[in-house]
């Protein structure tokens, strides 16, 4: 583990930080709510990895590449990605980037550098390693950053991008979030290995093990490893430790294969209750102010949910676009006949 | 008989086939403490222990070559593939490995390995928990390919399966998983492989389908039935080794054909069935064969029901081939 | 068992500098003698250390003799393609050697040598060289990718790493079945690289499954050299990620070798979990006869690395013990050699397999469409055209 230091950032920094993953845990709670309701489709929370995904996000440049899994919507944030934009593809409304086809929080997000992620676990590490290498071929000063769980530490993925990534000496920055749950996998059935930092050995690159729901210890050490990736030193592996508060996702259940007690030991290392308990304690925050920023992203995200829902599917022929450039007769054909469909009733859209 | 849900079907079949015989076990991703994700292998680890029952790391190439191993050696491994969308990393070990072994070695080294996927669309699973690519696997010689429809084919296809001799994807429809219900024998039910089941006799038209298409068809068919035109429903249920008279025969009385899956239309399982009715059937044909599937596009999310074949879209495609002639 | 051989572990091979580096395989193109004493041999092979010795010299030279035969053959066109193993041969040997009857084999591109040795018939192997009809698997695969059951030698295929997982499920059935074997997984330094040598290497860890990973780190992937195939500075570090131990042997000393495998095969079948060894050796030939080193290697590399000859450090050492004349050499290479004569003659005059063989094994009862096929192949074939 990386040592307890100051600070990491000024004062006012700190506190859009604080604000930053209020708005995550605020969008988490009210999405949560809207899929038992029925409004939203499928949810995945990130309840207990604001410190990692912000901590991380933060220490990235404008230019860095993120390569996300489907839990990084704090990353998102970070970004600057428009909430508004986040809503409609969780509802896979008209105004989604990706015009409704894929699950909610599998967002892509060109301007932001924030690619289009996939359900298959792992893929994305790869992925950042060809970013990296693209990136430093063309001459930015940039580096892509995969992130992933403690699941994808296993898949075949890992292996290909930790390898290449060694080989290329290429600019990334493997960032692992093991939130001890690969759906019901527990970390230890996972790998035998004592930490999963310490697998970078086998490619030949430092891990580092830090404490993932601590602000500063995320930050100072995604900043380090970007350093350091920038210098044509080569990859980092950073292990942020946290951990998973909610479901896997709104069709999981917990309860099955974790104790309430392991979930309330970890509610004690809350992230979000760390960084505020900091600020108070050093003056900089009052509880009073606290609940004023959490009633603003509250009503923030209140109205984005309000236009969200406002807008109605994709057009129905939208199911043929972007699957080439420019589709083959096949394709044209079964458009053909759909518009036909449509006209004579038998398709509903 | 009991009466049972198609994932019950299959839960019952494992626990049947762990029960008959020691050798059998099960691997996958949280198949174990969980029960799967669907809840297929609910309560086996309770019952038959962590030794039979093995939660594995995230890897599914890890999870197919293990039970290549298993079965070298002589067991009866059954994996499970949390989603079919996601055996890609698996499919050099299914393509390269599996169905190759038995020919490779001249029959010294076969691996009977059952792989369990659900598979198939309509639940909001976008492009990544809904694809039907059924065609890859049969078109890949060493490997039999089953897909049930009903719970009791469900448990009496993979008993089956799991002590047939060869390799075999076993693909759920996950979309019916609950809502195909019905009466499944108790005890070591087995149905057997390349026997199709006629789901409805008709005299006018064949329309073959197999998994979470064949309760759609049948629907289809029922509404047509009303205006008087009497389809005849073929659920084929295993792809690998295909029933071959069943749909050739089938033709021959109706002289028409209507062909439904998931998947695309390009390439399709259709493809090869067509194929058979060209080279076999040709004459007795009335109609040009007509092809209701998935289009030849990714699976969306938002606009999944109007990419998957719907009740009204087969029953369009057979009117329209019982008018053709 | 107590000394380690002087020539082993840490920073193998004798005279070479970090072998994770192709090109430093060393400057000098002597042959390098094993270091051994014959009381250090007795020591590490016990009384009987002698008629061991002599296996080990058999068992190489069978290996180099069937190497240039069969690349002779393949030069003239009399077979389509081989995979020689030489420069490997200590490796194959001293596993072969620590090996036990119930132990079961899961091998790379160039572990045929340890088939032999487990029992598998000289001329059964040349029928599948051959690729004639009383090869087992009916001359379906390239040459070089034998499989024998009854040798516990499971069939391999050309795609690299693949069999590494299976040796992990297999061992998981060894340990279910109660049986006492463990699994053995060859492979290249390429194949850790590869999907299931990740998948393989974790599950072992996660079960603590007896599986010995034998890396036979030959220095090239065809042309890419171990510099380029990772940045570790070893292969056998990791292991590390996985959880547990990996070490590094001599894979050109035959005595060492055989000495650590023998030692990990113990550990694995008390019970103590995988154990990866990487042995240290240099490919002494193309990758193929399908392949061109000079295209790729540095200038002299081949003459450098055979300072390294397994066979060639043996017989030094014989030399200088003063054992085995080379009268009795020449004895036992002129019999190896006329063995293999014996079987090239034998097979070479088979018939090509039965063409219903094309349509066997692959399901165990052929389905439709094959059937079908089969059952019309000869009105397909009849030469009656046009």
């Amino acid at each position: 583990m990386v040592e307890m230091q100051g600070p990491s950032l000024p004062d006012p920094e700190l506190l859009k930080v604080l604000r930053t993953m209020a708005l995550g845990r605020a969008v988490d709670e009210r999405c949560m709510n809207l899929q038992r309701q029925g409004r939203l489709g499928f949810y995945v929370p990130l309840e207990g990895q604001e410190a990692a995904q912000v901590g991380c996000g933060w220490a990235l440049e404008k230019g860095d590449w993120v390569c996300p899994a489907y839990r990084e919507l704090a990353v998102a944030l970070t970004r600057g990605v428009p909430l508004s934009l986040i809503l409609n593809q969780l509802y896979g409304n008209v105004g989604d980037l990706s015009k409704g086809r894929q699950m909610p929080n599998h967002y892509g997000f060109r301007d932001y550098r924030f690619v289009s992620a996939s359900s298959p676990i792992g893929t994305q590490i790869i992925h950042a390693v060809g970013l990296a290498y693209a990136s430093r071929y063309k001459g930015e000063k940039v580096v892509a950053v995969p992130f992933f769980g403690d699941g994808a530490t296993s898949s075949t993925d890992f292996h290909s991008g930790m390898n290449f990534a060694g080989v290329y000496k290429a600019p990334v920055v493997f960032f692992c979030q093991n939130n001890q749950w690969a759906i019901s996998l527990p970390r230890e059935k996972q790998t035998l290995s004592a930490t999963l930092a310490v697998k970078a050995n086998a490619y030949g690159f430092p891990g580092v093990q830090i404490d993932g729901n601590d602000f500063h210890a995320v930050y100072r050490a995604v900043r380090e490893a970007r350093a350091r990736a920038l210098r044509g030193e080569g990859p980092t592996l950073i292990e942020a430790v946290t951990y998973r508060m909610g479901p896997h996702s709104t069709s999981d259940d917990p309860r099955r294969y974790r104790t309430p007690a392991e979930l309330a030991a970890w509610k004690a290392r809350d992230p979000i209750e760390r960084l505020k308990a900091e600020l108070v304690s050093r003056g900089v925050l009052s509880e009073a102010e606290f609940e004023a920023m959490q009633e603003e992203v509250r009503a923030e995200i209140q109205s984005a949910i309000l236009e969200a829902e406002k807008l109605g599917p994709p057009e129905a022929s939208t199911i043929f676009e972007d699957v080439f450039q420019n589709p083959p007769p096949n394709l044209e054909e079964e458009r053909r006949e759909f518009e036909e469909f449509v006209k004579e009733g038998v398709v509903r859209p | 008989m009991t009466e049972l849900t198609l994932i019950q079907g299959v839960n019952k079949a494992l626990h049947q086939a762990m029960k008959n015989d020691p050798d059998v076990l099960c691997l996958g991703e949280d198949i174990g403490v969980n029960g799967g994700v669907f809840r297929a292998t609910d309560g086996l680890q309770k019952e038959f222990g962590e030794q039979r029952v093995l939660d594995t790391p995230l890897n599914e190439s890890g999870i197919v070559g293990m039970a290549v191993g298993m079965a070298l050696y002589g067991l009866k491994p059954v994996a499970e593939i949390q989603f079919l969308d996601f055996i890609y990393p698996a499919f050099d070990q299914i393509v390269s490995e599996l169905a190759k072994l038995r020919y490779r070695s001249g029959g010294q080294f076969p691996a009977h390995v059952v792989i369990r996927t659900p598979y198939g669309g309509g639940i909001r699973g976008g492009l990544y928990h809904s694809q039907s690519t059924e065609q890859l696997f049969a078109s890949t010689p060493g490997l039999k390919v089953v897909i049930p429809s009903t719970p009791a084919d469900a448990k009496g296809l993979l008993l089956t399966a799991i002590f047939d001799e060869d390799p075999v994807l076993f693909m759920e429809p996950k979309r019916i998983y609950r809502t195909a219900t019905g009466e499944v024998p108790d005890g070591d039910h087995r149905v057997p492989f390349g026997k199709a089941r006629i789901v409805r006799e008709g005299t006018d038209v064949s329309v073959f389908a197999y998994g979470a298409m064949v309760p759609t068809a049948f629907q289809a068919c029922q509404v047509l039935e009303k205006t008087g035109i009497h389809a005849e429903l073929i659920d084929l249920r295993t792809l690998v080794p295909l029933d071959i008279d069943a749909v050739v025969r089938s033709v021959e009385k109706t002289g028409r054909a209507v062909i439904v899956h998931e998947a695309p239309k390009f390439c399709g399982f259709g493809a090869e069935l067509a194929a058979i009715l060209a080279e076999k059937a040709l004459y007795s044909l009335k109609a040009p064969i007509a092809r209701v599937t998935g289009y030849d596009t990714p699976f969306p999310y938002t606009l999944e029901n109007l990419y998957l074949p719907s009740v009204d879209r087969i029953g369009r495609a057979i009117q329209r081939t019982v008018a053709a002639g | 068992m107590s000394g380690v051989p002087p020539s082993s572990p840490a920073r193998p091979p004798s005279g070479g500098a970090a072998p994770a580096n192709a090109d430093d395989v060393g400057a000098g193109t002597a042959v390098v003698p094993l270091p051994y004493s014959a009381k250090q041999l007795q020591e590490l092979l016990g009384s009987s250390w002698e008629a061991r010795l002599k296996e080990m010299y058999r068992g190489m030279l069978l290996g180099r003799v069937l190497d240039t035969r069969m690349l002779g053959l393949q030069r003239q066109g009399r077979v389509a393609f081989y995979g020689p193993a030489t420069g490997q041969e200590a490796t194959s040997v001293g596993a072969a050697l620590a090996m036990a009857e119930g132990d079961w084999v899961l091998p790379g591109l160039r572990e045929q040598l340890i088939a032999l040795m487990r029992g598998l018939d000289l001329t059964l192997y040349l029928h599948h060289l051959f690729g004639n009809d009383l090869d087992t698997a009916r001359g379906r695969q390239m040459p070089c990718h034998p499989s024998a059951r009854e040798a516990r030698y499971v069939s391999m295929s050309s795609n690299i790493g693949t069999q590494i997982i299976h040796a992990v499920g297999l061992a998981y059935a060894l340990r279910y079945k109660r049986e006492t074997g463990v699994s053995w997984a060859f492979f290249g330094d390429g194949a850790t690289s590869s999907n299931d040598f990740h998948s393989g290497m974790n599950f072992a860890g996660v079960w603590k499954l007896p599986v010995l990973f034998v890396c036979t780190n030959n220095q090239w992937a065809i042309s890419i050299p171990n510099e380029k195939q990772t940045a570790s500075p070893t292969f056998a570090e990791k292991a590390q990620a996985y959880g547990f131990e990996g070490s590094r042997v001599d894979g050109t000393d035959v005595v060492a070798v055989y000495h650590a495998l023998r030692e990990a095969r113990e550990a694995l079948a008390s019970g103590k979990g995988p154990r990866m060894i990487e042995c240290v050796l240099y490919r002494l030939t193309p990758h193929s006869s399908s392949d061109d080193p000079s295209r790729y290697q540095p200038k002299g590399w081949m003459d450098r690395a055979k300072a390294h000859d397994p066979l060639g450090r043996f017989e030094a050492m014989l030399d200088k013990l003063g054992m085995l004349p080379s009268a009795e050499r020449e004895a036992v290479r002129a019999e190896l050699d006329a063995k293999v004569r014996a079987a090239i003659q034998e097979a070479e005059v088979m018939p090509p397999p039965r063409f219903e063989s094309l349509f066997e094994d692959t399901l165990r009862t052929p389905a439709w469409p094959l059937t079908e096929e089969r059952d019309s192949f000869d009105k397909e074939q009849g030469g009656n055209f046009p």
